[in-house]
């Protein structure tokens, strides 16, 4: 009977995300005009669901003190409450309101997550496009100094640097900018190199044009596709790592609300049959889930745009 | 159609292709029959369908391309009604297909002989011991080396001219009825390529054998062929048999086709002033392997020369020493009398500007991103300071000069150009720098035929107009007698012969000069037979395809 | 085959100077530490005679070339020094059961998810675009995107409240296979399903990727059967990438192993790294990282040579 009861409830929730997103597309594609209208109209209905998932959670970090019911960090009421009308998701271990933490959680989990992502793209495509571009020593030692710090598992490599440096915020945004930025090193190197063989960069050279102008004016346009593309899948890889690092409670630290630390605050419920404590695995799912199924469909609108 | 030797009968064949989400015609309705023991040759230029219709003979579609309508009967089935078994049952025994590049269509995983002999043991034509032995009798007759021993190799051990000659031997394993040539020498050399034609030609007459022979080529095919039809976007053009055809083409899609070979252009007088640019003794490397051995040749203003030779000669490895891509090992090049650093980040921006090129590939070689406007700007507004609206001024002149109208072009990206226009980017490109010498890297031969020549036609009037210094880089004879003043024939790195155009083309020549001219396939149908009889009189030493 | 050997040779040398790298990077990132380790690391109960007794014991008051000398020799020996936050407890006794823990977890993920993701991305790639396709690519996608944790947490929450299997993987002493299996089957099935999804997609990338070759549709045109054109055909050269995706996966799992191990509390590797990283249990930690580096390296060299032995381009030279 169980096992119904889910099946049953899965499909609910997927025709109900279907209906959403297919409201969202219609919204979206008014809303919008010209060449994006049209890329959108034509949105597979997976894609709709996760720009509006981004959409929704942009909504919810940015005016989170206003969502939120309670504040991030304070007790209001005792401890483990249940699902009640005051405290819609029942309270912590510490008497703090959930609903309100998930609210918060939004803003720091997704906004720490963005900015490292956004930190490793900037270290590794300046980096990936020089070495492609200059090419010669410059590029050997960069290339195999980044196959060595490839060469440890990223997040035992994270775990070593935590140990060593501690776990704030900023150090963990460090750490892991780092650690990523070797792998966007790879696919902006992999991308570039490609871009620089090409005769209209050799036309460029002979013309006698100067380092900057060759990355920024005749590179760069032509790698920005498929990094943007990548931006999305490094996001999803760094915002599921940094909430690893959290679960495992060497990441963000309380009593910043996070979804992540949140999971293993509350995962003793769960054997208790609660599953207050999936609540902000969840969110953490959806939102990958959604960045995935837009990343999923740009690339394959650039791989059917090619021919 | 009455006729009991008919192989082949395909009626009003439409045939759809996948563009985003919709699907827009390819072919739109073409009908054609062959007789048994029968040659056909379809001919059109890219886009023309012709390589869909072949795999349609075949009952086959590639992915992004459906049957949409028409009937396809094989002596006698339906290939449009017959199931995927009946139609795999048909493939490979009794119609074979040749692709265009065999380096490609062997698997890499297997030896040539586990390829040639699936399919007679699957179709159960013959024992595999039989089919081994029969190999080596078809590799005989293909007049591969070592016939008995070369089955035994893998694909990448093998030169792309045998390759091709072995998947020939192939698709004959189970003695097909019909074999589907799809442009099987378009990949090879001048030299390698008479020899797979005249291999092909001999098997396919021995075991009569009817063929679809598809090229862009009209030369090849009226040799291969006893029947031509001409294709033009999906559509057929006209058909006759191959002499009526060559001698009185009826459309004048046709004639324009016939007429490409025809462009001379009017003789220079020689004003024999200083080189613009010479070469002299140059020899370059690759790490240790030496690709060009003391090359030496001027270049004049107002004057072409065209650098001939096939691939791995080294005439595209000397634009690059003149460019300064590649630093020489020995000699140096002279820009008007001066010598040029070898390295071009060593050049001054005047040195730079008086020496552009022009690229094979117009696609790689304009920046996919940036408009026309930027494209052609670029070096103006480098090289010459213009800004502003002198520098719009000079962007439409340019366009004007290269024949393409400012207002509708100027502000599109690459990729909403022909290729020809594309090409004449690249010139107007080269031409906003003002030089006085330009590289023209194969310019032409990814064109189809009359795009070319009206590439042709227009750096021949520029160069006139702008006392503009040619250096042609080609592989194709016609392109050479078309266009140059002087011709270098380069052949493993060293300059094997030089001079005037009216002397390169008179005899005596060098042997080479002679192989490579004897080598360029005419429109006259005999001229296959001819030289090849011509060849064996003479016993002359045929090209070295190791 | 002298060339091959040579090539052979070479991937070993270059895989054992990665791992000296990396070795020195996993030593000498305990060199920057702000301020004196020791003392940060004793917090509160620093006095001068435990921070000497500290510093003698990690040895810092030696030269750091002698230090690190001594630390891979011992290494090599499986001898890594003593634990700080657990006193006279040599780190090698406390990795050694958990090592074959982890192994084991690895192992037994390893062996439902690679026959199973293979199977998934072949049949996916010789469907393409049909219904099993999207669903198959779409699922994936999703538990690609889902934290170990949260499937963790699902398992337990739809196959432990059921009691059908514990939650708590802890293994008895002297327990049977049987037993074993078992007790982690809820950890191998929530490592199993994450690595499956990574490496059906890439599967299934990689044989369409190669069933878009001439030789394929050659194949075809000769008149062969859809699974002669797979097995025969596309298989041989699909040797490499295939080899690729698993050892891509498989290298995953050590880094998955870790979260699954906490949520489980599973004995293994990844449980004790954690629990040291929150102790500061350096010498530990550094054993840990360098027995997972260690086993990356091994994997993708593993990779390496398989794909070098199946490439017919360097077996037959011409």
């Amino acid at each position: 009977m169980g096992m119904i009861f889910t099946l049953l409830w899965i499909a609910v929730a997927l025709t109900v995300a279907m209906a959403l997103a297919l409201g969202f597309r219609k919204l979206a594609t008014a809303a919008t005009r010209g060449e994006t209208s049209r890329a959108l109209r034509d949105a597979p209905l997976t894609a709709a669901f996760g720009m509006m998932v981004i959409v929704i959670y942009l909504i919810v970090a940015i005016l989170a003190p206003l969502i939120a019911p309670f504040p991030e960090r304070e007790i209001v009421g005792t401890q483990f409450q249940p699902w009640t009308a005051e405290h819609w998701l029942g309270t912590d271990a510490l008497g703090r309101d959930l609903f309100s933490r998930m609210v918060y959680g939004t803003r720091n989990t997704v906004g720490i997550a963005f900015a490292t992502t956004a930190l490793a793209f900037l270290i590794g495509s300046v980096l990936g496009l020089l070495a492609a571009t200059v090419g010669g020593w410059l590029d050997q030692g960069m290339s195999r100094l980044v196959d060595v710090l490839m060469a440890i598992p990223s997040l035992i490599f994270a775990l070593l640097l935590l140990t060593i440096f501690g776990t704030s915020i900023m150090t963990l945004i460090l750490v892991i900018a780092v650690i990523d930025s070797t792998r966007v090193f790879r696919l902006a190197r992999a991308v570039s190199e490609g871009v620089v063989v090409m005769d209209y960069i050799e036309a460029a050279r002979l013309r006698g044009e100067r380092l900057p102008y060759l990355i920024t004016r005749e590179i760069l346009p032509n790698v920005t596709a498929p990094l943007v593309a990548e931006f999305g899948l490094r996001f999803c890889f760094v915002f599921l790592s940094i909430s690893a690092l959290s679960f495992l409670g060497l990441g963000i630290q309380p009593p910043t609300a996070d979804w992540g630390s949140m999971v293993r605050e509350n995962a003793t419920l769960i054997t208790f049959g609660d599953i207050t404590p999936l609540l902000p695995a969840g969110a953490i799912a959806l939102l990958t889930v959604a960045v995935n199924f837009v990343v999923d469909w740009q690339l394959y609108r650039a791989s059917g745009l090619k021919e | 159609m009455a006729d009991s030797d008919l192989l082949l009968d395909i009626r009003d064949l439409r045939i759809d292709g996948k563009a985003g989400d919709d699907w827009l015609p390819i072919v739109k309705g073409v009908n054609l029959t062959l007789k048994k023991g029968e040659v056909l040759g379809l001919i059109g230029e890219s886009g023309a369908g012709k390589s869909t219709i072949g795999l349609a003979a075949m009952g086959f579609a590639r992915d992004g391309c459906r049957i949409s309508g028409g009937t396809i009967d094989f002596d006698g089935v339906d290939l449009r009604k017959s199931s995927q078994d009946n139609l795999r049952r048909l493939r490979g025994k009794r119609i074979a297909y040749v692709a265009q590049s065999a380096a490609a269509s062997f698997n890499p995983a297997h030896k040539l002989m586990e390829q040639y002999v699936e399919a007679p043991v699957r179709h159960g034509v013959m024992g595999r011991s039989e089919a081994e032995r029969d190999a080596v009798e078809l590799y005989r007759k293909m007049q591969l080396p070592n016939p008995e021993e070369i089955g035994f190799r893998f694909p990448h051990q093998v030169s792309g001219g045998q390759l091709q000659r072995a998947m020939t031997a192939m698709a004959m394993s189970c003695r097909p009825d019909l074999i589907i040539f799809d442009e099987p020498t378009t990949a090879l050399d001048v030299t390698t390529q008479i020899e797979v034609l005249a291999a092909i030609r001999d098997i396919v007459e021995q075991f009569g054998t009817s063929a679809i022979y598809i090229t862009h080529d009209l030369a090849v095919v009226a040799q291969m062929a006893d029947r031509i039809k001409i294709l033009l976007r999906g559509e057929e053009v006209e058909e006759a048999d191959t002499r009526t055809m060559l001698a009185d083409p009826q459309e004048d899609y046709t004639k324009s086709l016939w007429a490409v070979r025809s462009f001379k252009r009017s003789a220079q007088d020689a004003p024999k002033s200083e080189p613009v640019v010479s070469v002299r003794n140059v020899s370059a490397s690759y790490g240790p392997v030496q690709v060009l051995d003391d090359v030496s040749f001027d270049i004049h203003a107002r004057r072409t020369v065209a650098v001939v030779g096939e691939s791995g000669s080294g005439k595209s490895t000397a634009a690059r020493v003149i460019t300064g891509l590649l630093p020489p090992t020995h000699g140096e090049v002279l820009f008007d009398g001066t010598p040029l650093p070898a390295d071009y980040r060593k050049r001054t921006r005047d040195q730079l500007r008086h020496a552009q090129m022009i690229y094979q590939m117009a696609d790689t070689a304009l920046n996919p991103k940036l408009t026309i406007r930027k494209l052609i700007g670029r070096p103006a507004q480098m090289y010459l300071g213009l800004r502003g609206r002198k520098l719009n001024e000079r962007i439409r002149e340019l366009l004007h000069l290269i024949e393409m109208e400012p207002d509708e072009f100027i502000d599109r990206l690459p990729s909403e150009l022909s290729g020809g226009q594309k090409q004449r980017i690249g010139i107007a490109r080269a031409l906003a720098a003002e030089p006085r010498f330009i590289i023209c890297d194969e310019v032409t031969s990814a064109l189809d035929q009359i795009v070319a020549e009206g590439i042709l036609k227009l750096l021949d009037r520029l160069q006139g107009e702008l006392n503009l210094a040619y250096m042609f880089i080609t592989h194709d004879l016609a392109t050479v007698k078309a266009i140059a003043d002087d011709v270098v024939v380069m052949q493993k790195g060293r300059v094997v012969e030089q001079g005037p155009k009216e002397e390169m083309f008179r005899p005596p020549h060098h042997p080479y000069t002679d192989l490579l001219l004897s080598s360029v396939p005419e429109m006259d149908p005999d001229w296959l037979t001819n030289l090849l009889e011509e060849r064996k009189s003479k016993d002359h030493p045929t090209s070295a395809d190791a | 085959m002298t060339l091959v050997l040579r090539m052979i040779a070479q991937r070993l040398a270059l895989g054992l100077l990665t791992l000296f790298v990396v070795s020195l990077l996993i030593f000498g990132a305990t060199e920057l530490l702000p301020g004196d380790f020791a003392e940060a690391v004793l917090g509160q109960a620093a006095t001068p005679e435990t921070v000497a007794a500290i510093r003698r014991e990690l040895g810092l008051d030696q030269p750091l070339v002698l230090r690190y000398v001594d630390w891979l020799w011992g290494a090599v020996q499986f001898d890594f020094g003593s634990s700080l936050a657990q006193r006279n407890r040599a780190v090698s006794d406390l990795i050694a059961t958990r090592l074959g823990n982890t192994l084991f977890l690895a192992l037994y993920a390893a062996a439902m998810a690679v026959p199973l993701a293979l199977t998934l991305g072949i049949l996916a790639a010789l469907w393409r675009n049909s219904l099993f396709d999207r669903v198959a690519n779409s699922s994936a996608l999703s538990a690609i995107s889902f934290p170990e944790f949260f499937v963790a947490y699902i398992l337990i929450y739809i196959l432990a409240q059921g009691g059908w299997f514990p939650s708590m993987a802890r293994l008895p002493a002297g327990a049977d296979l049987g037993e074993k299996l078992y007790r982690a089957f809820l950890p191998a099935l929530t490592l199993t399903l994450v690595v499956t999804a990574h490496m059906m997609r890439m599967t299934r990338a990689a044989i369409i990727n190669l069933l878009a070759s001439p030789y394929i549709e050659m194949a075809r045109l000769k008149g062969m059967r859809p699974s002669r054109v797979i097995v025969h055909h596309a298989l041989p050269n699909a040797i490499a990438p295939i080899v690729n995706v698993i050892a891509i996966n498989l290298a995953y799992l050590i880094t998955g192993v870790v979260v699954v191990e906490v949520v489980f509390v599973y004995p293994g590797l990844g449980q004790l790294m954690v629990d040291s990283v929150s102790r500061r249990d350096i010498p530990v930690v550094q054993a840990v990282a360098l027995i997972f580096a260690a086993a990356y390296v091994l994997l993708n060299l593993t990779a390496d040579v398989i794909s070098t032995l199946s490439n017919p381009r360097l077996m037959h030279r011409k």
